[in-house]
């Protein structure tokens, strides 16, 4: 048997018409000769030949294939149906494509961050160089774990036994001049053994290599391929050339290709580091690192090679004379390598399963209405299968007819649910949350499209299932016989549809206190005082003084100083100033120990690190920091170098008990250092969040002689025009007006930085709060169809209710009492199963329990609320019955 | 696939018109007119067929490759739809006539004695 021939078979047939019409005309022609009249002739022929059409049926019998036969016989059967019934079809259509929409939308979302390998060769081979120090208190609680330092790449580097290749980098900004206008470029400083790891090649040019990493060698860099178009409009004659870079030139080794970036991390250069060797010492945590696993080294043979080789690290090197590598015991480093993929997606895994999780409970409950309307059709069409049955049709056929129907349904909703998913893809890239990690790389791929297709199979399956099971059993005497009318409809009927309503209510109030909670947790999170105030009037700009352009450390401040004094001078500005980066913003922050004068220290035992900030005066009145105790910097103490300081309120609360109480007490970095005086302590900040725990932080000078002045700031003005864009130009010309070489960065309202902090929470609730209200609106609808359903069901009955005089209220009380049972049950399993589930959100939450007592109290109200509404409508077309008119019918 | 039998089947078996049909089409391509005669005239119309069975049994052998169709003109200028034999239908009309031959000698063989 041909499939060719079983789709030409119409063609078949006409040339096997024509064959046979050509046999009778020459059996025609024969027997005229013979001297037959014609009419006789051709009449002859025909008996000569026999039945034509028993003939040509036999052979388009030869052609068929009778599973597909009868497959396109139900379809047609099937969608001329769906075209009889448009509002069943469009609403059990929309329904299901609006879920599988949404499922294949978040899909492409998971597949695309979670389950597509990251674009390197081998990416499986890569991991983050990802170590855990419990004792370093304040560094090491990035979820990034404790960075390593120069001293442990050189280690680790040189001494593994794990690694192909290793490298570290770590993100840091830099002025490009002498392009166009002066431009604050994104800089990603690379080690040696980091490219090779990654295992991209360039798109031209060559890798930055071992020799560009020797210290006053000479200085490359590469750009990336954004760049390259933008500047260089993709020649390759930029190779070779030299780029001015914070002042100095650099030489142009090569090109990385489209879409290359490393981790997670896009850049505009790369560039070397140029660690002096004998100037490591052992701290200096900052890098983060990535290697290349050799082939069958497992993760957990790498952490113990590793393991092995912090002490190593620890006796190789010195913080200096008088300290003691030991010290670091107390730290308890410990490797913990991770997949690459893991580190680059992060806590984001947590939020996309949530999400595909709840869309997958709306699908549930999505299908469990299109069930729902299915039973009724299928009720309503009972007769017809009965008939079929009793012609003949057996069990199989039936419940065939069924499935063949349900599964175009399925797959009709598929077709327009990926159109849906593409949209609002589209959608999602268009709004880009900002938190999110390959973003870019999310697309609809062979696997989403799969995903689709499946999930429209197994849902027109399942659709179908029900009615068939229902309605394909052997009770076609008991329908017949009742003469299409359904009088004592089966209790089990009844039963499935109010157990779908159940699940479906369930469901509901699953996803509701889902989003109920998140709803909470953004709530609590707005009232947390991040530790600034009316950031929508805070503007924000970040500034980088290289030492290439100014050298002297004075005159660094005065320009600094005088940006201030010309910002603040702009209309409409009430206070400017500046630190070396506003909470948030995650920029790397320095971290490092304390000693006060009138505390004593154990010799050789590492203290808790504290995060290092630079403020300039007048910083926090402008920021909206409160001061608990004392006073701001002057400039007057920048100038003259006076060795004063600030403390967050939680620092100095841990030293001294109370804030005022740090007033005039004396703190220095090392053992060895000068002193210097707590001039003032101000309200505790939430540096990296306000769902994190404000650290305990040192507010230094601009200058500090031993740290040396800051040359990369955030400047923050307070105006109520921030963020318009004439104020923008007018700051820039400001900054301009001091130093013409300035590039400025990061103009952002301080209320963009604070958002894009909560864009996780805010994503999840704004996902899930979909996902809740798709669920309730299905519920009910749910409840409205299968109460409606019951009232025309069971209308001769409350036609002989209002005959023997019962009241309307007692009629409707008696449906909405029914909704109210069934969402009661529903309601009950739906509480059951959060208490359970919600667990699993725990680490979205903030501030509230998972068992969240006004979610759970709230949620269940409003459903009960919409149950009473949707049984309610339905409930008073009972009351409206004409009994006589029902009685007559009878 | 429910397949059900051919008047000319019931009569007559499958394979006997199959190889009838081929062994007609050994001196050359014939159409379908030409054939049903060929073989009444040929059995001296001891086989006596209804001409249009003969078409399904057409198809299959072109369905099993054995033979070949396209479009010609009849000795009286009508149009007709033309057969011939492809080397594997030639092939399997060796193999089929050797056998039948084999059969009908053993057949012989056993019924002989009885008749003398």
């Amino acid at each position: 048997m041909s499939w060719r021939r079983f789709f030409r078979r119409t063609d078949w047939d006409r040339e096997r018409s024509a064959e046979i019409e050509s046999y009778i005309q020459i059996e025609t022609d024969e027997n005229v000769a013979r001297g037959m009249v014609p009419a006789d002739a051709r009449a002859a022929a025909r008996r000569k030949f026999g039945n034509p059409a028993l003939v040509r049926e036999e052979i388009y019998r030869m052609n068929t294939v009778a599973f597909l036969d009868t497959l396109s016989r139900e379809a047609r059967h099937a969608l001329r149906a769906l075209r009889h019934n448009p509002t069943f079809t469009v609403v059990a259509l929309l329904t299901l494509a609006i879920g599988i929409g949404a499922n294949t939308a978040v899909f492409s979302v998971v597949n695309g961050v979670l389950l597509n390998p990251l674009r390197y060769p081998k990416a499986d081979e890569l991991v983050a160089l990802h170590q855990e120090a419990p004792g370093a208190a304040g560094l090491a609680s990035f979820s990034k774990g404790l960075p390593l330092s120069a001293s442990m790449y050189f280690t680790y580097s040189e001494q593994n036994r794990s690694f192909q290749a290793m490298g570290v980098w770590s993100v840091n900004t830099a002025n490009v001049t002498g392009l166009a206008e002066p431009e604050q470029v994104r800089v990603l400083v690379v080690s040696d053994g980091l490219l090779e790891a990654l295992g991209v090649a360039p798109a031209a040019g060559r890798w930055l290599s071992a020799a560009d990493q020797v210290p006053r060698g000479p200085e490359r860099v590469m750009l990336s391929y954004g760049y390259w178009q933008r500047h260089f409009g993709g020649e390759p004659s930029a190779i070779g050339r030299n780029l001015t870079v914070d002042s100095r030139p650099r030489e142009i080794a090569g090109v990385m290709p489209q879409g290359f970036r490393i981790a997670d991390a896009e850049f505009d250069l790369l560039a070397p580091f140029q660690f002096d060797r004998n100037r490591s010492i052992l701290a200096g945590f900052g890098l983060q690192g990535i290697a290349r696993l050799k082939p069958g080294v497992s993760l957990a043979q790498a952490n113990a090679d590793l393991a092995r080789l912090v002490p190593v690290w620890m006796h190789s090197w010195t913080n200096g004379p008088g300290t003691n590598g030991d010290a670091y015991a107390t730290w308890r480093i410990t490797p913990a390598l991770r997949p690459l993929q893991q580190e680059v997606v992060g806590g984001v895994s947590d939020v996309l399963w949530i999400v595909m999780a709840t869309i997958g409970l709306v699908m549930l409950v999505a299908c469990a209405n299109v069930t729902n309307l299915l039973l009724v059709r299928a009720g309503v069409r009972q007769h017809e299968l009965a008939l079929r049955s009793a012609l003949g049709a057996g069990r199989g056929q039936i419940v065939g007819s069924l499935l063949v129907e349900s599964v175009l349904l399925g797959l009709l909703s598929g077709v327009l649910g990926i159109g849906l998913a593409a949209a609002g893809l589209r959608l999602l890239q268009i709004i880009g949350p900002a938190n999110l990690p390959r973003l870019a790389e999310i697309s609809i791929d062979y696997r989403t499209l799969g995903f689709a297709l499946l999930l429209s199979l197994v849902s027109g399956v399942l659709l179908g299932l029900i009615p068939a099971w229902r309605y394909a059993g052997p009770r076609i005497s008991v329908v017949l016989r009742s003469a299409g009318r359904t009088a004592s409809l089966s209790r089990e009927r009844h039963r499935v549809r109010n157990l779908l309503v159940i699940a479906q209510v369930a469901m509901a109030l699953v996803l509701l206190v889902s989003a109920g909670l998140m709803i909470r947790t953004f709530q609590v999170l707005r009232t947390v005082d991040p530790g600034f105030a009316r950031a929508e009037h805070l503007q924000t700009m970040r500034i980088n003084i290289p030492a290439s352009l100014v050298a002297e450390r004075e005159r660094v401040i005065r320009i600094e100083n005088e940006i201030v004094d010309k910002l603040s001078a702009i209309p409409g500005v009430t206070a400017a100033g500046f630190a070396s980066e506003m909470p948030m913003e995650g920029y790397t922050s320095g971290w490092d120990e304390i000693f006060a004068q009138d505390h004593t220290y154990p010799q050789g035992e590492i203290q808790p690190l504290r995060l290092y900030k630079h403020v300039s005066p007048g910083f926090f009145h402008t920021a909206g920091t409160r001061l608990t105790a004392g006073r701001e910097l002057t400039w007057a103490e920048v100038y003259n170098r006076r060795r004063v300081v600030l403390l967050s309120e939680n620092l100095a609360r841990e030293l001294w008990g109370v804030p005022a109480a740090a007033l005039g007490k004396h703190i220095r970095e090392l053992p060895n250092d000068a002193w210097s005086e707590v001039i003032g302590v101000v309200q505790d900040v939430r540096e990296t969040g306000v769902d994190q725990k404000a650290p305990e932080t040192v507010y230094w000078p601009l200058d500090n002689p031993f740290i040396g002045v800051v040359r990369t700031a955030t400047f923050v003005i307070r105006s109520d025009r921030a963020g318009t864009e004439s104020f923008l130009n007018e700051m820039r010309q400001a900054v301009w007006s001091v130093n013409a070489n300035l590039p400025v960065a990061s103009l952002r309202t301080m209320q963009a930085v604070y958002e894009e902090s909560l864009a996780r929470t805010s994503f999840t609730l704004v996902m899930l709060a979909i996902a809740g209200s798709m669920a309730l609106l299905l519920g009910i609808i749910g409840i409205y169809g299968v109460i409606s359903y019951a009232v025309s069901q069971r209308r001769r009955e409350i036609g002989i209710r209002l005959a023997l005089g019962a009241e309307a209220g007692t009629l409707r009380g008696m449906f909405v009492r029914q909704a109210l049972l069934l969402a009661g049950i529903g309601v009950a399993l739906g509480m059951a199963a959060s208490g359970v589930l919600m667990r699993l959100m725990k680490s979205l939450l903030f501030g509230i329990s998972p068992l969240d007592p006004l979610t759970y109290a709230v949620v269940p109200l409003v459903l009960v609320a919409a149950t009473v509404l949707a049984s309610y409508l339905p409930a008073r077309r009972a009351a409206a019955v004409d009994p006589v008119e029902t009685l007559r019918a009878e | 696939m429910p397949r059900r039998e051919s008047p000319l089947e019931s009569e007559m078996l499958q394979g006997t018109l199959d190889m009838l049909v081929l062994r007609t089409l050994v001196p050359g391509p014939a159409h379908g007119h030409t054939i049903a005669h060929a073989i009444e005239r040929g059995s001296e119309d001891v086989l006596q067929i209804e001409h249009g069975s003969l078409y399904p049994a057409l198809h299959r052998l072109e369905d099993r490759g054995w033979i070949a169709s396209f479009w010609g003109t009849s000795e009286n200028n009508r149009k007709a739809r033309y057969y011939r034999l492809t080397p594997a239908g030639r092939k399997h009309l060796h193999a089929q006539t050797a056998r039948w031959e084999q059969v009908v000698y053993a057949i012989g063989r056993i019924l002989k004695p009885a008749v003398e």
